[in-house]
Order: structure tokens, then sequence, then C-alpha cells
């Protein structure tokens, strides 16, 4: 009906949402929105102006964002800043939370009125010691005896970062196209059943085994979410639900697996599967003494190549009309339905490339565990790298970091790892609502000021509503 | 959360070029599709095959009564293959009706169809696993009651996902609105000595994992999906730490809530079967079923509840009339969460008597499942849940008694009827059309 169209226009930019939640917040208040909302205009302006209704100017973002001077722009126009300031303020609360919890710090409260700076010193000492026990356990130990001991953590952050980096891809790429992939977890789940069946259950020549469970593992994952694309291709069922229910069927399957004889460690009575063959394995890349495995550098490639799927390839383009604006990609003549079905069978296939890091890098059995909470993080990670390919990297090796760090954390300070998650939701929590980050640290009055930034939006949404 | 219909919204995956009919699907029943009375039709067959042919050829026995009832019933035996051949080609039958509608009249099959369709195929499925299992007898009280204690946080997490959803919010923070209902509701009823204390404090625990989603999703307009799975992760995160840090640190102090009592109403709690269920309940099993008949009345029966409802489905006209839709919004979710959060100090009230992390085990997400089976109406989602809990609780009694089916595989169940129900291949599953939007004036 076509007052059912008039309510669901707004509807539309779901994609757009997700990177550019603060251009919705832009409409009502236009002053408060950056120079990057202008640039967009502008972007999306001549032709398009007349029939562009404000949701099309925010889809206009789009453009925008992927031009090669976008990285510069956005970190001298506020996203930087306001990314920055997000972490800043998740890192200063979860502090605050592990203070509050400190027993030197509640006994100094006692006698607060008395000596406050007691109580203040026991407050910064006991977020302190958490964070820089968080640093040593993530990047650098000084108090290592080798130069080999002070980088072991490093290489243990990018070990934890590689499912995290390539997960996450596969939730980003899918955001691009408009799709909530909550699924990552029963992806990488898929991907870890079939490359370890075939890690330890085929005894191949070294090489052509370690590609076949490669290759297992991709397809694993890809099936998984290419189901999902189906689904919501053919039926139009929501994504959310869909993978939200895919990642409890594969979990159960998994666990019915490990009670198989297929499955099951000969002998065990614990639901874990043989070790898979050496020839299986990814090789380690700096020798022995550290985990980090091959699945580092695939994830990098990954994201080479999901950089230039998205940025330089047609279907990467499709993919984005598809996440602008499905009406007007159907209507430009783009196949939606098989867009949409592309888009979760690559974001299975990159969460398979996960799964086969557990599997073949990291753990080297399967076990119910394998996924961790990996595809959930992966949703994180990728929003709080904006769904960009790069940034969803960097957003994997800041996870890492923090996940590799809490182990030591929790060892030295008795901080328990779930700071983490906290810090985790946090940051993504402020980096989706810009605005809020900039009120806290007094950014808006100072926008307002600056006139030339702050007068154009406004006219130029007024303009585009108009 | 739109599914099948709210496709317009995604509209285009769904618009299908070969379907023009899209337009149309937003009212109701025009275009009569193949689904339905297909996969009955298949689902007959392999009750058929499964339940009827390869049937066991035992006597399965459902105890009815249990010790203490007002009068003993005998327990009912069953000959589990006669009784599966006879249910499934019943089923068979209904399907047959579905398909001739379709064929000879292009009808849509009667709402009751599915439904019938549904128990029969539940009872079906009940007598050949228990047929099939080593000790071929079982207490069908034991069961039913057992399923709706399980139903119970599901129950209540499906009500706020229907509060939420009916006012255009998408709420995938139920998980960690239970969450935080166990949580708190364990903290300060152990704190003050009084159960009732936690219960309340459940609630406001819960009313206020919604607000942070409100606010961030009304007034900072950030998608509520995202803000969902967010808070669901904070809540597990700050829960966990909290949990390890404080109540670990001094159980007795904070993590020993003590039960609320079972309140056994007197006469009416002995009647068989029913008695248990209705009359045999915690304070917060006979919340449940308040809040399921005050929300279905306050939404399908009220002023406020069409005011609600005009919001969720055409926020633009609702706002014309002058109704305050984002406030509507988040008075809304807020009233979701702390029903939610009284769901949740089922787990540490009722259930057990202690918090552990993750305690609420995934039924946010089930609560979810149950909203969208039950079509976002209260009575339906309880039913769902009933469903899910009864799933849930005979997977447990499976694993006891010993059958062919892995107990893996009933617990995967609710999971898969859902996606067939969001596939829309169980009838249609049409969502508040404004659901999952954010409305901004202008």
């Amino acid at each position: 009906m076509s007052e059912n169209n008039e309510p669901k226009r707004p509807a539309d930019p779901d994609p757009d949402k997700i990177r550019a939640t603060q251009t919705p917040a832009g409409e009502t208040e236009p002053l408060e929105d950056d120079a990057e909302f202008v640039t967009s205009l502008d972007t999306a302006g001549g032709a398009m102006r007349p029939s562009a209704v404000p949701v099309s100017a925010q889809s206009g973002t789009l453009p925008g964002e992927e031009r090669p001077d976008s990285v510069l722009r956005q970190i001298f126009t506020g996203n930087g800043i306001v990314t920055i300031l997000a972490v800043l303020l998740a890192l200063i609360l979860g502090g605050l939370l592990i203070a509050s919890t400190d027993k030197v710090v509640a006994a100094t409260s006692t006698y607060f009125f008395a000596r406050p700076a007691d109580f203040f010193a026991a407050v910064w000492s006991a977020a302190t010691s958490s964070y820089v026990a968080l640093f040593q356990g993530a990047v650098f130990n000084p108090r290592a005896n080798a130069v080999s001991g002070q980088f072991a953590p490093l290489m243990e952050t990018l070990t934890i970062a590689t499912p995290l980096i390539t997960a996450g891809l596969g939730v980003a790429l899918a955001f691009r196209a408009g799709l909530f992939n909550i699924g990552a977890q029963g992806q990488i789940i898929m991907s870890g059943i079939l490359a370890a069946w075939v890690g330890f259950a085929l005894h191949l020549p070294v090489g052509l085994h370690l590609l076949l469970v490669l290759v297992a593992g991709v397809i694993g994952g890809a099936v998984w979410g290419g189901l999902v694309g189906v689904l919501k291709a053919r039926t139009g069922a929501h994504e959310v639900i869909v993978t939200i229910m895919f990642n409890y069927i594969a979990l159960y399957f998994l666990r019915y697996l490990l009670d198989t004889d297929l499955f099951q460690r000969p002998g065990e009575t614990t639901p874990i599967s043989p070790i898979l063959d050496p020839s299986a394995l990814y090789p380690q890349i700096f020798g022995s003494q550290y985990r980090l495995h091959l699945g580092f550098l695939l994830a990098i490639a990954a994201t080479l190549f999901v950089s230039w799927l998205l940025n330089r390839s047609t279907i990467g383009f499709e993919f984005r009309a598809v996440g602008a604006n499905p009406k007007a990609a159907l209507t430009a003549g783009i196949n939606v339905p098989r867009a949409t079905i592309l888009v979760m069978t690559m974001a299975g296939g990159l969460a398979g490339l996960a799964g086969v890091a557990q599997v073949a890098g990291t753990e080297k059995v399967l076990t119910d565990g394998v996924a961790a909470t990996y595809g959930f993080d992966a949703i994180t990670v990728a929003l709080l790298g904006r769904s960009t390919p790069w940034g969803t990297f960097a957003a994997g090796i800041l996870f890492g970091a923090f996940r590799a760090g809490a182990v030591q954390m929790q060892i030295q300070t008795g901080t328990p790892i779930d700071i983490v998650l906290v810090v985790q939701s946090l940051i993504v929590l402020f980096i989706a609502a810009p605005p809020l980050v900039r009120a806290i640290f007094g950014l808006n009055p100072r926008k307002k000021k600056a006139a030339p930034a702050g007068k154009s939006p406004k006219a130029a949404t007024t303009g585009g509503a108009a | 959360m739109s599914t099948t219909a709210t496709a317009p919204v995604p509209g285009g995956p769904q618009g299908k070029p070969e379907k023009a009919k899209e337009p149309a699907q937003g009212m109701s029943a025009k275009p009569v599709t193949w689904k339905l009375p297909v996969t009955l039709a298949v689902l007959a067959v392999v009750a058929f095959i499964f339940f009827g042919l390869l049937g066991p050829q035992s006597t399965a026995k459902f105890g009815v009564s249990s010790g203490g009832d007002f009068f003993q019933l005998p327990a009912i035996e069953v000959p589990a293959f006669l009784s599966g051949i006879v249910l499934s080609l019943v089923l068979l039958g209904l399907a047959g009706y579905a398909l001739v509608l379709k064929v000879k009249q292009n009808r849509r099959p009667p709402r009751w169809l599915p439904v019938v369709f549904t128990v029969v195929f539940v009872v079906a499925f009940l007598i050949w696993v228990v047929g099939g299992a080593r000790t071929p007898s079982i207490s069908l009280a034991g069961l039913i009651a057992g399923s709706v204690t399980l139903a119970v946080p599901i129950v209540f997490g499906s009500l706020s996902g229907v509060l939420c959803e009916r006012a255009g919010v998408v709420n995938i923070a139920i998980e960690g609105q239970l969450l935080g209902g166990a949580f708190t509701a364990a903290i300060v009823a152990s704190v003050t000595d009084n159960p009732y204390l936690g219960l309340l404090a459940a609630a406001v625990a819960g009313a206020l994992v919604s607000m942070v989603l409100a606010v961030f999703s009304i007034k900072y307009v950030v998608n509520q999906i995202i803000v969902g799975v967010v808070l669901n992760v904070l809540v597990s995160g700050l829960t966990g730490f909290l949990f390890s840090t404080v109540m670990q640190a001094n159980k007795e102090m904070f993590n020993s809530p003590g039960r609320l009592p079972i309140i056994e109403i007197p006469v009416l709690s002995s009647i068989p079967v029913l008695g248990p269920i209705l009359f045999k309940q915690s304070v917060v099993g006979y919340l449940m079923y308040v809040a399921v008949i005050v929300v279905w009345i306050g939404l399908f029966k009220t002023k406020w509840g069409l005011r609600v409802r005009s919001v969720g489905e055409h926020p633009q006209a609702a706002d014309t009339l002058g109704i305050k839709v984002n406030a509507t919004r988040f008075w809304n979710v807020t009233l979701g969460g702390a029903v939610a959060g009284i769901g949740g100090s089922f787990f540490t009230l009722v259930a057990i008597d202690s918090f552990t992390k993750e305690i609420s085990g995934g039924r946010g997400f089930i609560a979810l499942a149950a909203m969208i089976l039950g079509r976002w109406n209260p009575i339906g989602a309880f039913f769902a849940a009933l469903l899910f809990g009864f799933a849930d609780n005979l997977q447990s009694i499976v694993t006891i008694i010993g059958t062919p089916v892995p107990s893996q595989f009933m617990a995967m169940l609710p999971y898969l009827v859902t996606v067939f129900a969001v596939a829309g291949l169980v009838g249609r599953s049409r969502g508040p059309a404004a659901s999952g939007i954010p409305y901004v004036k202008g």
C-alpha cells in the first residue's frame, strides 16, 4: 500500500545507521554534525538534489567515506576523535568499576573525609595496576628475561586477534550490504567442524592436507552463512533472528557430533575430538615459542581482499548499493536477492577462516568451545571498525590485546576477565552515539562556534527537506 | 523485529522481481502461497514414516496423577505403533485438506489448522519418543508442570519483547534484562534477607537496562539491534565481573537470596495435571499468568494499547493525532524491561537460590523466538514459550529415560521451529510495521 511506503522509507538506510549513526541525530540537531556531512551532501548534490529526500542525503555519505582521503578526514573531523574519546571514556568507566570493588579502596573510603588523598590514591592505583597488567599481558612485558619473552604478549595478542579480525570482516561485510550478521558464532562452529574432521580423519601429504582443511572450513562457514542469505532472499526472514537461531543449531549440532564415534576421541568420555594431524596445522610464523600462526597472515590477506572487494570490485559496489538502499539498487538493475545470498556466503566464508584459525592454528582440536565468544566479539569488532576493512583489522587487534592482556591481568591483580566485556561494549555504545561522547567531553558548544562547519549543514538539510 | 512482512523494509531482498504482489502482502491474505500446505504435507509424511511405519512396537505409559492429588486417574497406556499410525494419518488428512483448499479454492487453510496440526504432531512425537525409550513410561503431569516452570522466564522475556516491539523498538536485549534481573534479585534479596524486595529490585534492574536501550535507540537514534546486542554483552560482563569480585568474596552476604515460597492454593492445587500448573506456583509463577492477561488486555482492549500499537505500526499517523511517539516508546521499553527483570528473578529466587555467571543461558533469545512464533501477541507468545519450555523439559527427561533421539536434537528443536516460522513456512508471522525504525520528527 502506498501509505506503507511513507513510513518505511526512513527504514531503508539500515546499513547507514550502523556507520553513520550520527547522521540521523544530525537531522534533529543539525548544528552538531561535522564537516563530513557537508562533504557528503556536496557529493550527493548537483544531479541528485532534485529527487533527494533527506534520507537519500544520508546514504550519500557512502561514496564519501570510500574516498581515499576519507581516513585522514575522518581523523580530523571528529570521527577519529570520537573513537579515541570513546575508548578513553570506556577505559575510565572500567577503571572506576575495578576501583569500586577493590579492597584497599573500600578500606580508605571509610576514612574518606579524614584523608581523602588516600582514597583517591587507592582508586588510582587499583585502576592503573590493572591496566598496567593488561598492557604487559597484551603488548610488552619488560619483566621477562629475554627479548623473545618480552614480545611474547604481543604475539599472543596477534594470535587472539586472528579469528576476531576474520570473523569481524565477515560481520562488517554483511553490515555494508545492510545485513546484520549475528551468526558469526555459528559460522565459526560449522567451519570448525568440517575443518577439524578433514584435519584428523583424513591423512594426506603436507601442503595438500592444510589446503583441504582450509577449503573445508571456509566452505563450512560459507554454506552456513549462505543459507541465511537464501532464507533472507527467498522468504524475507529477518537475518537477525535466523542467525541467532543458527548459532544455537550449530552449537547443538557440534555437541551432538562430539558425542558420536565419528568425532569423539577414542577412549575419551569428555566431548573432545582427536588432535589434528601435524600436516593439517598452520605453520607457526616465528617458530614454536609463539602460538602465532599462518592464520594471521591469512587474516591480513583477507583484509586486503575485503578492502579490494568493497572499494574496487563490481560485486562490492553492488553490496554497498544494496546496503545503502535496496529499492534503489533494485531499480538500478542490481539483482538484490543474489547480492544478499552472495554477501552472506562471503561473510560466512570469512567467519569460516576464523574457525580454521581456531582448529588448525590455536586449539589444534575441536571442542564445543571452539568458537569461544569470537563470533559475538566479532560484532563489536566490526562496529568499532565502523565496518571498514582496515578499521575492523585495527579493532580486531585492539580487542585481541584486551583479551590477551586480561588473562595476565586476572593472574596478577585478580581483576576478572569480564571487565574486558564491559570495556568492549562500552566502547561500542559510545562510538555508536557520538553526540553523547561530545556532550560528556563538552565538545558540543565548540562545534557550534565553529561557524563554517556548523552553518552549512543546517542550510543543506533544510534545503534538502524543503 | 520485522520478519517476513516487514520485508518491505529491507524491501529489495524480499521484493523478488517475479513477485510483484509485494504491496498487497502488507494487508492480509491476498496471495495464497504453497508454503504452508507443502510444509504440512512434508511434516505429515515424515510423521507417517517415522512415528507410524517405523514406530516402536511397545506400549507407552503416561502417568497422569501424582501422589497427593485430589482424586487419582489411571495412567494412560497407549500402544505406540497403532497410535503412531492413527495420528500420522490424521496429520496426513489435515495436510491434504490444506492442499485441497489451495488447489480447489485457492484459499488459505483456516487458522485452527496449523494449531491442531502442531498439537497432534507433538502428541505423536511424544508417544514415539516415550515408546522408543528404554523405560517407556513417563509422568505426564510432571512433564507438563516442568514445562510450565521452565517456560516462566521465557514468557516474561517474550512479554517484554511484545511490549517493546508493539511500540516500534526491537528488543534484542531481553537476554541482558533477564540476566540483570537475576543478578539484582540475588544480591538485593541476600542483603535485605527478603526475596520480595529482590523481586522488586529485579524489575527495577530490568527497567534500567531497558532505559539504556531506550535512550540510545530513541534519543541518540543508534540502531536498535546494535544497542541490543551490545547491551547483552555489557550486562553479561558487568554481572560476571561483580559476581567474581563481590559475590564470590562473600557468598553469605551477597549470594544467598533464599527462595520465594511456593504458594499452594488449597483444594484447587490437588486437581490432577492442572492443579500444579495453575495453583501451585511461586509468586513469580502467578505473576506470569497475571502479566500475560494484563498485557493482552492492555494492548488490545484499552486506549493505551491502541496508542502503543499505532506508534508501532505507523508513527507518523500517531504523531499527527497528537500521540507522543518517542515518549510512548520510551516508557513502553522501560515497562518491557521491568517485566523481563521479574522474569530474570525466577532464576535466582525460584529455580535455584544463588546467582552464577550467564545464569539466563540464552533464554532471552528463546523468548525472542517465542514472541515471533506467538506473532507479537501476549497469548500467542505465552503458548509458544510453553512449547519451548516443553521441548526444554522433554530434553532433560529424554536423557533420563533413554530414547533413540539424541538430546541435542531435542534442544535444537525450538530454534529449528523458529527458523521455519520466520521463513514463513509455518504460517506468516508479521511484526509491527515500524518496529526497528527510529522515529525522527519532521
